[in-house]
């Protein structure tokens, strides 16, 4: 007798390894890829998902949250839909698979797919650790995506939409994106499903800034409310380099959004922005880690929720300064407002410092609508739902306006805020 | 148009009773001054007009315009013409002034059945009465009230008042942190209001504004009640002599 006690596999875990054995010899990869799938759902299988015990999933014990995972139907299609700001180059990825048409000036893109075909997507494919679940999962069932370069010193003037619709099943995607020396570019990775239909959807984002690189990233999450969505991406920053990260959250039943980042190279800056519109029986959770590596580099986080019904949030940040990284500059807050008795929200800030001259600080509040301003707006004839939706329009719209440099984005994001909360408010 | 009864209001939270026995009326077209020492509950007296639940009412009646007010939420009573002016106008961070103010006139318009505002419509108004009160067109282009000087708030709360038309108004220490000039301007701002079908409602502690804002009717509030009505004259007398001898008198 094996005197490793297997575990009991749940549903979901079962469905996840059945989704991987039905789909051999059909999944693309060369010698070196398969293998690796091989082991990471060798992983899963003993290990399984990750539960409270494992401290990065305390909050967000996946192996019970998670119930069942729906098969994948390869015959499932969702249409592309409109992009989020008008004007933009739209790369559709369908059902996890690419689309590629048109692409502007300055960047050149192919199927993730060739990539897992010609092995050269295995050294990505690593997890970021014994704890990386989301790794694990896409690493072992990955199937498409896009591999995107922006040219050296490329500007480009519109946003490029990376567009994953799904309309149920599963869909498991990776988008490696490196951005060259000097460029600017706005990218907006959307993920939302065109149907009622329960899916599971994995992404993992691996992107690049060279040096001097100026880059907005948005992620839009707009899944349905059946829909699991695991997602992350990993960002290394160049040398100056500059990244604008913002995150909305605003779908999904059950949602986990890890961002992973390094400062790599001096002068290098982010700016982290998260909007979490939690409602229903959902659950949400973002989970951040940076590590400050070189001396002179910056950080911003600021991650708003609002918590209406029996909604659960959980963000996560932890900020890592490196024994040679002096003069770092971090800040990190997460505020939220809960809007019901039962909804709830954990935060868990957390600095991890060895340098010794650096700025860091971090803080979480948790409010009510403030009585004060609502008894203000009451005061000027304005009904008490359409106050309170201002109000709540109000604590998320100031970190939106930060963006005021491209008014078109700013009205988008502004008009997914408002459609949410119309809906659930 | 207003007319409180034998009002009796406490704090929601704890129970303490703030406004004891309050009688006060006040006639369409009328200025009345309320004024009396620090705490006696001037505060809470416009709070309870206006709707505030932080306190309730546990006794007597108010009315307007005939109708007792004490079922309407703060809202609707705002739909229905009655506007505080606050002491400690409040800032709102992420909610634009521009937007604040149209919200207030279309709901107001709205509820009372009338068509809302077109956008120019909306701008010439706001337009018009911000260059009478002289607001710089970029304090508009603020959040609202934030980052406003203490002036500054005042005026935009008389800007509101301007723009929505109040039948009852009701300004609570409006004079307070306002230079000279600026005085000047919202007491020119309120005169301009004032009508025969309109009530005014000034609470302050200085005769200064009555000065400008010419009072039909004064009267003393302490310890949550009226202890002394009169005409403008009153309120020269107390600037004179204080509350003292009113207090002694009532005790
Ligand atoms: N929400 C509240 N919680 C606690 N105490 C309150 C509250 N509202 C009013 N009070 C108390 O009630 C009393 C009356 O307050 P109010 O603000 O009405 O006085 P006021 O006459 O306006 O004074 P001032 O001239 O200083 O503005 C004070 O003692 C005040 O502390
Ligand atoms: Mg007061």
């Amino acid at each position: 007798m094996n005197m490793q006690q297997a575990i009991k596999m749940t549903a979901a875990e079962t469905a996840l390894v059945d989704a991987y054995t039905a789909e051999i010899g059909d999944l693309p990869g060369d010698g070196a890829v398969l293998s690796l799938r091989d082991t990471l759902v060798h992983e899963l299988r003993t290990a399984g998902l990750p539960t409270r015990r494992v401290e990065s999933w305390h909050y967000t014990d996946l192996r019970t949250l998670l119930r069942a995972v729906p098969a994948a139907d390869p015959s499932a299609f969702a249409d592309r839909v409109d992009a989020v700001v008008p004007g933009s180059s739209v790369l559709p990825v369908r059902s996890g698979q690419a689309d590629l048409k048109s692409l502007p000036n300055g960047v050149t893109a192919r199927s993730y797919t060739e990539s897992l075909i010609d092995g050269s997507a295995v050294a990505g494919l690593a997890v970021l650790g014994s704890d990386d679940a989301i790794g694990r999962i896409n690493g072992g069932l990955v199937r498409g995506g896009l591999e995107i370069e922006i040219a050296e010193g490329a500007q480009l003037e519109a946003p490029l939409e990376i567009q994953v619709v799904q309309s149920h099943g599963q869909a498991h995607t990776r988008f490696p994106v490196s951005f060259g020396a000097g460029s600017k570019a706005t990218v907006i990775e959307r993920h939302l499903s065109t149907h009622a239909e329960p899916s599971f959807v994995s992404s993992v984002s691996d992107v690049t800034l060279a040096e001097g690189a100026d880059v907005i990233w948005i992620i839009v999450q707009q899944q349905g409310a059946a829909d699991t969505h695991l997602g992350q991406i990993r960002f290394n920053l160049g040398k100056d380099a500059k990244l604008h990260l913002f995150v909305i959250n605003a779908g999904g039943k059950l949602v986990r959004q890890e961002i992973h980042g390094k400062a790599s190279g001096e002068g290098a800056d982010l700016t982290l922005r998260g909007i979490n519109l939690l409602g229903g029986d959902s659950h949400t959770d973002v989970t951040f880690t940076l590590s400050h590596d070189v001396p002179h580099t910056t950080s911003s986080e600021i991650i708003r929720n609002v918590v209406f019904d029996r909604a659960k949030g959980v963000f996560q940040g932890k900020i890592l300064v490196a024994k040679d990284a002096q003069k770092t500059d971090a800040k990190m807050a997460c505020n939220t407002l809960l809007l019901s008795d039962d909804a709830d929200l954990s935060a868990k800030p957390e600095l991890e410092i060895f340098a010794d001259d650096v700025q860091c600080g971090h803080g979480a509040t948790v409010a009510d609508i403030d009585h004060t301003q609502l008894f203000y707006m009451l005061a000027r004839g304005i009904p008490e739902k359409k106050a309170r939706g201002m109000l709540v329009n109000a604590f998320v719209a100031e970190i939106v306006e930060e963006l005021e440099d491209d008014e078109e984005l700013v009205e988008a994001l502004e008009g997914i805020i408002s459609a949410w909360l119309e809906k659930h408010a | 148009m207003l007319e409180i009864k034998n009002l009796h209001a406490r704090i929601a939270e704890d129970g303490t009773e703030i406004i004891r026995g309050l009688n006060l009326t006040v006639k369409a077209g009328e200025v009345a001054a309320i004024m009396g020492p620090n705490g006696s509950g001037k505060s809470t007296l416009s709070y309870v007009l206006s709707g505030r639940e932080d306190y309730e009412v546990t006794e007597g009646d108010i009315l307007y315009n005939g109708e007792s007010i004490l079922e309407l939420d703060a809202s609707e009573r705002a739909a229905k013409g009655i506007f505080l002016a606050f002491q400690y106008p409040v800032e709102i961070p992420g909610v634009a002034t521009m937007q604040f103010l149209k919200v207030a006139m279309n709901e107001q318009r709205k509820y009372r059945g009338e068509d809302e505002l077109t956008t120019p419509e909306f701008m010439r108004r706001v337009k018009e009465a911000a260059a009478e009160l002289k607001i710089a067109p970029e304090m508009l282009r603020r959040p609202l009230n934030v980052g406003f000087s203490g002036g500054e708030k005042k005026r935009a709360e008389i800007l509101q008042m301007a723009l929505l038309e109040p039948k009852l108004c009701v300004l609570d220490e409006t004079d307070s942190g306002l230079d000279i000039d600026a005085l000047k301007v919202v007491a020119d701002g309120v005169n301009a209001l004032r009508s025969p079908d309109r009530a005014v409602v000034v609470i302050t502690h200085y005769q200064r504004l009555l000065d400008y804002i010419v009072p039909d009717t004064v009267h003393v509030l302490y310890k949550g009640q009226v202890i002394k009505s009169g005409d403008k004259t009153l309120a020269h007398e107390l600037e004179a002599k204080g509350y003292a001898d009113l207090i002694e008198a009532a005790a």
